[in-house]
């Protein structure tokens, strides 16, 4: 993480990757212990990164790693309980005659984030889905699209935080 | 999208790096507070006699309250921008003011001369105070919000009670300047009314605006 913070890239993709398996372990086991389908995993384990990558200025770093990241992680899965919680409780308002103890069908697709990708503005669409869908490197993007890599950057970013502010609202 | 290619966007997003908090909170409260003293200067101006009553400690110990309350609440809401912070072991520096302000109270009973209680606890424009620190307050409020909305608090409406308080504390030192109330008894009221009424105003507006 210090070396990401310092601006390296590569130790950055490292530490994402190693953590995620232990994000995706730790949100099944929140979803088990709620009594919900663990298919919503993946979204929370997204959830978490993408709070991570956009309050990553927060760890300081004198303070040890693990407990930073597992304070993100477990706030993160606390609102998606939280916003779960509330859709099942208006299911079962909806489908009174269904028998208790059978799980509400989640109509929500895995993959909220692809979801809310379609509603950001069209220059952040474009940039992320370069990015993330097509691989494309941020040089590669900005010739693509005709902008400078500064505002690839740019609008990289932001549509990194309205996807996680629309994630938050949901 | 599957995680992978969200991580590989994530670490393609690694520049500009983000500002700490505490750099953002050092640029915005200055600035902040230059706004609320330029209104305090074109509205209702400092006290005019405010050379004579620097040279009394119940003047000078206004300032002291104020910003033995937000100066710590400052330092409080800097420390709640960490996701795994919580107010452990530092709460008590809130309640740095109080005994500062229970101090002013003891040392104003020991004076020779002095008008009756009820007097120095109403003064002289008690709801001018009541309104002038909450309107100061208010751009000092939002320019600590947005600083804090950098950070990550695990409880957003703790968080913003705290931004209220450090800009309620600012914004009463600006105040004192004005204000020709003097006795730790009125500031004890109402100084410590319009604090509580920003509080509340922070804590609402960052259980909003401070979630992440």
């Amino acid at each position: 993480m210090l070396a990401a913070n310092a601006g390296d890239s590569v130790a950055y993709h490292r530490l994402l990757k190693a953590v995620t398996p232990v994000l995706r372990a730790g949100a099944r086991r929140g979803l088990a212990r709620a009594g919900q389908p663990p298919d919503q995993a993946e979204d929370i384990v997204q959830d978490i990164l993408l709070a991570v990558h956009l309050k990553r200025q927060t760890w300081n770093v004198e303070a040890p790693f693990a407990p930073w990241l597992f304070a993100i992680a477990r706030n993160k899965l606390i609102d998606a309980l939280r916003r779960r919680g509330r859709r099942v409780f208006v299911n079962i308002d909806d489908f009174a005659d269904v028998l208790p103890g059978e799980p509400a069908a989640e109509t929500l697709p895995a993959g909220e984030i692809a979801g809310h990708l379609e509603a950001l503005p069209a220059r952040q669409r474009e940039v992320l889905q370069s990015i993330a869908v097509n691989s494309a490197s941020i040089k590669e993007t900005a010739a693509k699209l005709t902008m400078s890599e500064g505002a690839v950057r740019v609008a990289l970013h932001r549509g990194l935080a309205s996807l996680a502010a629309r994630l938050r609202k949901e | 999208m599957d995680t992978d290619r969200l991580i590989q966007t994530l670490a393609a997003d690694n520049e500009p790096r983000p500002r700490p908090v505490g750099v953002m909170l050092a640029m915005a409260l200055p600035v902040a507070v230059a706004i609320a003293l330029a209104l305090l200067l074109g509205t209702i101006g400092l006290r005019p006699d405010i050379r004579t009553a620097m040279r009394n400690p119940f003047f000078d110990l206004k300032f002291v309250v104020t910003l033995a309350l937000a100066l710590p609440a400052i330092a409080l809401s800097l420390h709640l921008s960490r996701p795994e912070a919580s107010l452990r072991g530092w709460a008590w520096w809130l309640a740095l003011p109080l005994v500062v302000l229970v101090l002013g109270i003891f040392g104003e009973m020991m004076m020779p001369e002095r008008l009756p209680m009820l007097t120095r606890l109403i003064g002289h424009n008690a709801m001018l105070c009541l309104s002038a620190i909450p309107l100061l307050s208010l751009p000092i409020l939002a320019a600590a919000l947005l600083a804090l909305r950098h950070g990550a608090p695990s409880r957003p409406a703790v968080a913003g009670a705290l931004a209220g308080l450090l800009s309620a504390g600012l914004a009463a030192t600006l105040y004192a300047a004005h204000c020709v109330d003097d006795s730790p008894l009125f500031v004890a009221t109402w100084y410590t009314l319009a604090t509580a009424l920003v509080t509340a105003i922070g804590a609402l507006a960052g259980a909003k605006l401070l979630r992440y």
